[in-house]
């Protein structure tokens, strides 16, 4: 079996935990055998369609003391959970980069965080991962007989296959949490910047942060999560959860519209995974555009504007 | 209060990333070597900053790496801490290394154990976790912020999408992100008073690794940037829109 860490917040289930799921169910068909899930808290989501990201079998515990986030004692439980596991799966994202290593050495089970790709098997158990913040993949072998893989959110696409899970109640033993979260504050009304689609960037040419109106006016009408470069997160222009690169976040949204970036080496690090690069800039010289798709050599005051005027009229067509 | 700072040697972020030996080992000639940026600005400062503002902090710095590690501890000794042990090993992977680090740290009953959020070469993000279960103590991960009230931490962790406060009592593993402390220069009286002080050299225990590198990979080149005119940024809306098909 192959279990798959479904993990959530304030009661729904992330998107990341959707690509683990069709990731787990990828793996599962590799291994010919099947992929089942655990969640611990309350959910108000619908269980059963898991089904359709190819998960069998939903155990969980709702249990309100497991709302509380402690590394610890998720490890304990999903060690219980994963006794007939092959191979366990968590997003690579922060609750999984703070259970997966636990969880690995709890099982004795090798740990491959950051994965890019389904694994290969044509000799021993392989999964490709980034390393050097994105500008290179290590192909990491597994050699223990129990596997972990903390896949990349936005590095595997979701496959709905219309199937029903099955749910039912997962009894572990758990102690006290030793941890206690005392409160969380969530960025209200944004899209969370490792999750988005679309991603819109503002760096130091944009002159001062009354004016990120462009960025946040583009990314409302697309849907998308806003970010910026080092520099502007550093002056408290923006902040520093919106730092993109290699000592900030990397992500690897569909498209990231770089707007005044000159695009150093650092930030190319964070994005180049990104599958379409957008790069407006004023410089002809900027190094991003090297790395980009598609660019515009021009003023943002000038060039934003009409963009967001043409993305609105294809939003209202 | 004892704590442990774990600090890593990685390739200075300007590097650039090439690999010899048909792909298997990274071409390190050439390559400048820093601290990890996570484990010096964030965990080793903010480390700093808790011995400042108590005396009687014993603080203690530790590197699982090759001797070519030395001159990284050095200049992390020169930044601050009173002694730095160097576990001889080369060849571990994650799980390795944090054996050979919650072995010295069991032995050395420390309160506190800093490492940075991940290290910029591997990006593996897994010492701390690793630890904190190999010393069965809680763990916090991507601390942006950490405040000590007697034997009690208070902890603000970045989490998808905001922040989290959280609070647990000593002992604890943390692993630290951006927002802990400010970045510093050592000065000339920290680089001279780090050359005496002791960096102890000890052979590492026999651990198992459970990962290997078969192989490493440089991600395909882009196939170049198709440029729009500035007069007509309704165009890379289309373009974006019909060729990408982006949104």
């Amino acid at each position: 079996m192959v279990l798959v860490f479904i993990d959530q917040q304030a009661g729904h289930i992330k998107k990341a935990s959707f690509e683990a799921a069709s990731y787990g169910a990828e793996v599962a068909k590799l291994l010919g055998t099947n992929a089942e899930a655990i969640l611990l808290g309350n959910v108000s989501d619908d269980l059963p369609s898991l089904g359709n990201y190819g998960i069998t079998k939903v155990h969980t515990i709702g249990d309100a003391n497991l709302n509380n986030f402690d590394a610890q004692v998720f490890t304990k439980i999903i060690a219980q959970a994963a006794e007939n596991a092959e191979v366990v799966i968590f997003s690579n994202n922060t609750t999984g980069k703070a259970i997966a290593p636990r969880l690995s050495v709890r099982m004795k089970a090798g740990l491959v965080s950051g994965a890019a790709a389904l694994p290969n098997l044509s000799s021993g158990f392989t999964v490709k991962k980034t390393v050097f913040s994105g500008k290179a993949y290590a192909n990491i072998t597994v050699t223990t007989a129990k596997k972990i893989i903390a896949l990349n959110p936005n590095s595997f696409s979701i496959i709905p296959i219309g199937g029903t899970a099955e749910v039912v109640p997962f009894i572990a033993n758990f102690e006290t949490a030793k941890v206690q979260v005392i409160s969380q504050d969530l960025v209200k009304g944004e899209v969370p910047l490792g999750e988005a689609d679309i991603v819109v960037s503002g760096g130091r040419g944009l002159k001062g942060p009354e004016n990120w109106g462009m960025i946040t006016d583009l990314a409302t009408l697309l849907g998308a999560a806003t970010a910026c470069s080092r520099p502007v997160a550093d002056i408290h222009w923006r902040p520093h959860h919106e730092h993109v690169g290699q000592t900030g976040l990397a992500i690897a949204p569909n498209l990231y519209i770089a707007v005044g970036i000159s695009g150093a080496i650092q930030h190319l690090a964070g994005v180049n995974r990104s599958k379409t690069i957008v790069v407006i800039n004023k410089d002809p010289e900027a190094p991003f555009f090297k790395a980009a798709d598609y660019g515009i050599v021009g003023d943002a005051f000038e060039v934003m504007p009409k963009i967001i005027e043409a993305v609105r009229k294809l939003k209202s067509a | 209060m004892k704590i442990l700072v774990c600090i890593s040697k990685t390739p200075d972020t300007t590097s650039k990333i090439a690999f010899i030996d048909n792909n298997t080992k990274f071409a390190a000639d050439g390559v400048q070597f820093i601290i990890n940026p996570y484990d010096e600005w964030y965990a080793l400062v903010r480390a700093l900053e808790l011995k400042e503002a108590d005396a009687s902090t014993t603080l203690h710095l530790i590197n699982v790496g090759g001797a070519d590690a030395e001159p990284i501890i050095r200049k992390a000794l020169a930044l601050g801490g009173d002694e730095a042990i160097r576990v001889n090993s080369e060849n571990g992977d994650s799980f390795n290394i944090a054996s050979q680090i919650a072995s010295i740290a069991k032995a050395g009953e420390y309160d506190l154990i800093f490492t940075g959020k991940e290290t910029i070469d591997y990006n593996g993000s897994s010492i701390g976790g690793m630890v904190a279960e190999l010393l069965d103590l809680p763990y916090i991960s991507h601390a942006i912020k950490f405040d000590l009230e007697g034997t009690t931490a208070t902890v603000v962790r970045e989490i998808d999408g905001g922040e989290e406060t959280d609070k647990a009592n000593l002992p604890l593993v943390i692993s630290c992100q951006k927002g802990m402390a400010e970045q510093r220069i050592p000065n000339m009286k920290g680089i001279m008073g780090a050359r005496t002080k002791p960096l102890n050299v000890v052979e590492p225990a026999a651990f198992d690794s459970y990962t290997t590198i078969a192989s490493f990979d440089l991600p395909p080149a882009k196939a170049g940037v198709k440029l729009v005119s500035a007069d007509n940024p309704e165009e890379l809306v289309r373009l974006l829109h019909e060729e990408a098909k982006a949104f």
